[in-house]
């Protein structure tokens, strides 16, 4: 191999320049670091500014009964106790002081009437607690931390006379692959070795302390509200390193996503609009969701269209109807009702608000809606219904990583942000997604920094034929005479992972899955890039399919061995939540592109946080052992404190 | 649907447009089209995407001669019989195909000086009115896709105004720090006029017409800088006077007699077009709806200007100015 290869020396290098990847570059430089991000795509354009609701945070300025206490409860009822509770704790408890050192870096939040930030309220949260902008806080936040970045700068070059002395953006530059050392004792990381978008030119980052936040992986679904970075990159460089993913089943899919016109597929609609007045139909013009009321919520909801007309005026005498079913059960009746072939061409259901409500009304009660069906899809839902359907939104899994100080179990590697899991257990509270950015971005940053000051000479080094051999797989898809279109093993993999390991799961389907994902993996060693180096898409989704493959793997894997029905994984063949499965996180790693998967104990949650509970809601999610065990710790207490 | 696609293909050393005949459904927009050919004809067609839903402004071209966002324009608002044009930004070197270098913008943003937090205020102890974060939030809705850089007169095609020139996007960003409430600088104005150049715009609000966050560039962010920047004696005609005539060192020295005439600018020359090498306009300007290049002025100006119209004091009715330094 002849190719030059451009070299940097790092510190701390951040893969990701989302929430999580800018807040911990900032914190990284701040400790005196030379800190590289790198980002996929053009500085500012991370995923993170898809996020309209809000970053949630027990600052109590709306409401001043709520605090870190009353927070990290509503994280572990929404994660159905599996979270990671030392990350749910850390994350209540600082979430305030990351919200406020934002308006120290210029962010304008929505104001109180006494000035300070505003607060709104979100499902799951028992206060109003997210602080935000309109329905553009994931923008503010992005556009704050890049405008911070741009500050440190502007110190380095007052300071040194260059902007990019100590911190610098690689933007449109993909990493595909990290480097260890395993001389003395055990892997370390070593660097990063990527290569520019814009040229195709490689460039290898010498680094002892690599930190992920590369965010998720919808992207493996066909219909999902995540950008084309959403390739899992993280999760699979981990894996390949050596590291660990934790709880890979739970993926968050929202029930209503457009899914007509295709330029729109994914992208969310407001609960509001079943609130109002609309209506689930299918493709024969039915109200199924009178079908579909499970026997615990028959006592609360409508049994007739009449009924629960009436709800919307008089909530006091009649019941609701049952669109407003909880999220899960409305997503599974729209797949049932596709699966059954009674949905749209496009594979979704109606969801009818126009023949049930004047289009003042509409306009005036759902503005945002209105202009996102009329200007994005130039749908006028005062006058047609939607088509709508489940849409991949978060993964609630990712790297395992220490709560404290965001390290995996590799020297030197550290995971922030959505790329990370155990925070949100099994189902992740809007609102928690920003305020996790921002308090395991600070730790991660803070942590490598730190380990990189304690290593002193110790400097790990990268080998040479380790880059050699990286090269030669990144450029094979390139060099290849003929082979298969990348676009279509992507497809075909989305197509896979919409349908055999969406939102309802059973056994046979995720069998089928992995055997495909298999044959996928086969096509996927032999995609074809034409068209050289230079700013090639082709060639970069040929190298991202790697990644998609291994971590979708990982997801079917997991999906398989849990069998029950918690939070974002719905298996219809073990349709309860088991207290007995509460206690198992399910651990993937990697051997080669081989995923193995191992049950690991969940830690036992601190009595001090357990205590924030009343028992009888314990009762709903621990096993009786865990309940005996748990009694027999009071009654000791309450009997010191009597002595 | 057959639909005829006329995609210009190249890279830094040249390229021309490709022709294409590809699919395409109802609903879909210009981004989709772009995909489809993608997977199905031209994998390495070269475009920056990212969110798809008009909130990460990666996805700039220029759609039949009009710069906006691929994934925002959907195909039944374009003409339905003709060939569907789409070029890169064209003010920004092309990379390869639809991606442009637009590290321009970057770099003056890097130039721009930070957000100043106020001294002696603890985070969580900020305090603002809504009212008075109202106005910085609207410029803080961009989502920086650079359709108002890629339109701006000043910069599109002429080079030689880019190094003192930074364009709308940072004249907001100005604005933006000038009206926030706890901003500790007190200079955002006069750094726009001296160092970002904002005297350069000639107000004809391309920048607005093409914002998708339909954020009023010129209304509520260049106009209120310029203006204030007026009240503050920096007005940007007496500003260049005072730098081609040296009136700074005249009045220093004392000298206080001649005629009362400020910097007077040479009249423009108007530029012929820029043509190919082809001999032909470029299609942009092909679709533009006026004969010949737009007015520097903007096209609602007539010329004579009625004077008290004009954001400068004419010289002739100002004794208080002082000489010139013409002669010199």
């Amino acid at each position: 191999m002849t190719e030059n290869i451009e070299r940097h020396r790092y510190d701390v290098v951040v893969i990701g320049a989302g929430g999580a990847g800018l807040r911990a570059a900032i914190e990284a430089r701040l400790a005196g670091r030379r800190t590289a991000v790198i980002s996929k795509s053009l500085f500012g354009k991370a995923h993170t500014v898809m996020a309209e609701g809000g970053a949630a945070a027990a600052m109590g300025n709306v409401n001043p009964n709520d605090n870190w206490m009353v927070h990290f409860r509503d994280t572990m009822r929404g994660g159905k106790f599996l979270n990671n509770y030392r990350m749910a704790e850390l994350h209540a408890k600082e979430a305030p002081d990351r919200i406020w050192e934002l308006e120290t870096y210029g962010a304008l939040f929505d104001r109180t009437k006494d000035g300070r930030i505003s607060q709104r309220n979100f499902g799951g949260h028992e206060y109003p607690r997210l602080a935000h902008v309109g329905d553009r806080t994931g923008l503010e936040l992005i556009r704050t931390l890049q405008q911070k970045i741009v500050s440190l700068q502007q110190e380095d070059a007052a300071a040194h006379g260059d902007h990019e002395a100590r911190l610098k953006v690689f933007a449109e530059c993909t990493i595909v692959d990290l480097l260890l050392d395993h001389r003395s004792g055990g892997p370390r990381i070593a660097g990063a070795f990527g290569y520019h978008r814009e040229s195709g030119r490689f460039v290898l980052f010498e680094a002892p302390a690599v930190i992920l936040a590369t965010g998720g992986i919808g992207r493996s679904w066909k219909v999902t509200s995540n950008s084309w970075e959403y390739t899992g990159d993280g999760h699979a460089l981990a894996l390949r390193a050596g590291a660990t993913l934790i709880n890979m089943e739970f993926v968050q899919f929202h029930p209503t996503g457009m899914v007509w016109p295709p330029s729109v597929r994914g992208i969310l609609v407001t609960e509001s609009v079943r609130g109002d007045g609309g209506v689930l139909k299918n493709s024969e013009g039915k109200r199924f969701m009178f079908d579909y009321i499970p026997d615990v919520f028959r006592t609360q909801y409508a049994k007739t269209e009449d009924e629960a007309d009436r709800w919307y005026d008089d909530p006091d005498h009649n019941k609701r109807p049952p669109e407003l079913l909880p999220r899960d059960e409305v997503a599974r009746a729209i797949n049932s009702e596709v699966k059954a072939g009674r949905g749209t061409e496009s594979g979704g259901v109606y969801l009818d608000i126009a023949s049930r409500r004047s289009a003042d009304y509409i306009l005036k009660r759902l503005p945002s809606m209105y202009h996102q069906f009329k200007e994005l899809a130039d749908v006028d839902i005062t006058k047609q219904p939607m088509e709508i359907g489940p849409t991949c939104h978060y993964v609630m899994g990712g790297v395992e990583v220490d709560a404290d100080s965001a390290a995996t179990t590799i020297a030197g590697l550290y995971a922030a942000g959505e790329v990370s899991g155990g925070m949100h257990g099994s189902n992740r509270l809007g609102g928690n997604s920003l305020s996790d950015l921002l308090v395991f971005g600070k730790r991660a940053g803070e942590y490598a920094a730190r380990y990189v000051g304690e290593l002193g000479d110790n400097r790990p080094a990268v080998d040479r034929a380790d880059a050699a051999a990286a090269l030669e797989l990144a450029l094979a898809p390139v060099e290849r005479k003929s082979g298969e279109n990348p676009y279509e093993v992507a497809q075909d993999l989305q197509g896979v992972m919409q349908d055999l390991v969406g939102i309802i799961r059973r056994r046979h389907e995720l069998e089928e899955s992995l055997k495909r994902i298999a044959d996928l993996k086969e096509r996927a060693d032999l995609v074809f890039a034409p068209g050289g180096r230079r700013y090639n898409p082709g060639w970069h989704l040929s190298l991202d399919l790697r990644n998609m493959l291994l971590v979708a793997e990982c997801t079917a894997k997991a999906a398989l061995d849990r069998e029950e029905s918690r939070g974002g994984h719905t298996r219809e063949d073990f349709p309860q939540m088991d207290p007995q499965w509460r206690q198992l996180n399910l651990v993937c790693s990697a051997a080669g592109d081989e995923v193995r998967l191992v049950r690991q104990p969940v830690p036992p949650i601190r009595a001090d946080l357990l205590a924030l509970f009343d028992r009888g809601e314990l009762s709903k999610y621990m096993t009786e052992e865990e309940l005996t065990e748990l009694d027999a710790r009071t009654a000791a207490a309450a009997r010191k404190e009597g002595i | 649907m057959l639909r005829h696609f006329r995609v210009w293909r190249g890279d830094p050393a040249g390229g021309r447009l490709e022709d294409f005949r590809v699919e395409v459904n109802e609903g879909e927009v210009v981004l989709d089209v772009l995909h489809r050919l993608q997977a199905t004809q031209t994998p390495d067609l070269a475009v920056r995407w990212n969110c798809k839903a008009g909130k990460c402004g990666s996805c700039s071209m220029e759609i039949n001669g009009k710069p906006r966002l691929g994934c925002m324009t959907r195909m039944s608002a374009l003409d339905a019989d003709g060939p569907v044009t789409v070029t890169p930004l064209r003010t920004f070197p092309v990379v390869r195909d639809l991606v442009t270098d637009v590290s321009f913008n970057y770099v003056k943003a890097r130039e721009q000086p930070a957000f100043a937090p106020p001294v002696g205020v603890a985070p969580g102890e900020y305090r603002m009115r809504q009212v008075d974060v109202d106005r910085s939030q609207e410029f803080r809705k961009c989502i920086e896709c650079f359709l108002c850089q890629n339109v701006c007169h000043v910069i599109r095609d002429h080079e030689d105004n880019k190094p003192a020139f930074s364009g709308p996007r940072l004249f907001i960003r100005a604005a933006e720090l000038d009206m926030h409430p706890l901003d500790a600088r007190p200079d955002r104005k006069e750094y726009a006029v001296e160092e970002q150049g904002i005297g350069l715009c000639n107000i004809t609000k391309c920048c607005t017409d093409v914002c998708p966050e339909h954020i009023k560039i010129t209304d509520n962010a260049i106009i209120p800088m310029k203006e204030r920047v007026v009240d503050n004696r920096y007005d940007p005609l007496v500003w260049l006077g005072r730098k081609i005539l040296r009136r700074d060192q005249v009045a220093a020295a004392g000298s206080d007699a001649g005629p009362k005439v400020v910097g007077l600018r040479e009249a423009p020359v108007g530029l012929p077009p820029e043509v190919g090498s082809d001999g032909r306009l470029p299609v942009s300007e092909v679709l533009f709806d006026r004969a010949g290049a737009a007015s520097p002025f903007g096209d609602n100006i007539t010329f004579p200007l009625p004077p008290e119209n004009l954001p400068y004091e004419h010289p002739s009715e100002d004794p208080s100015h002082g000489t010139s330094g013409r002669d010199r």
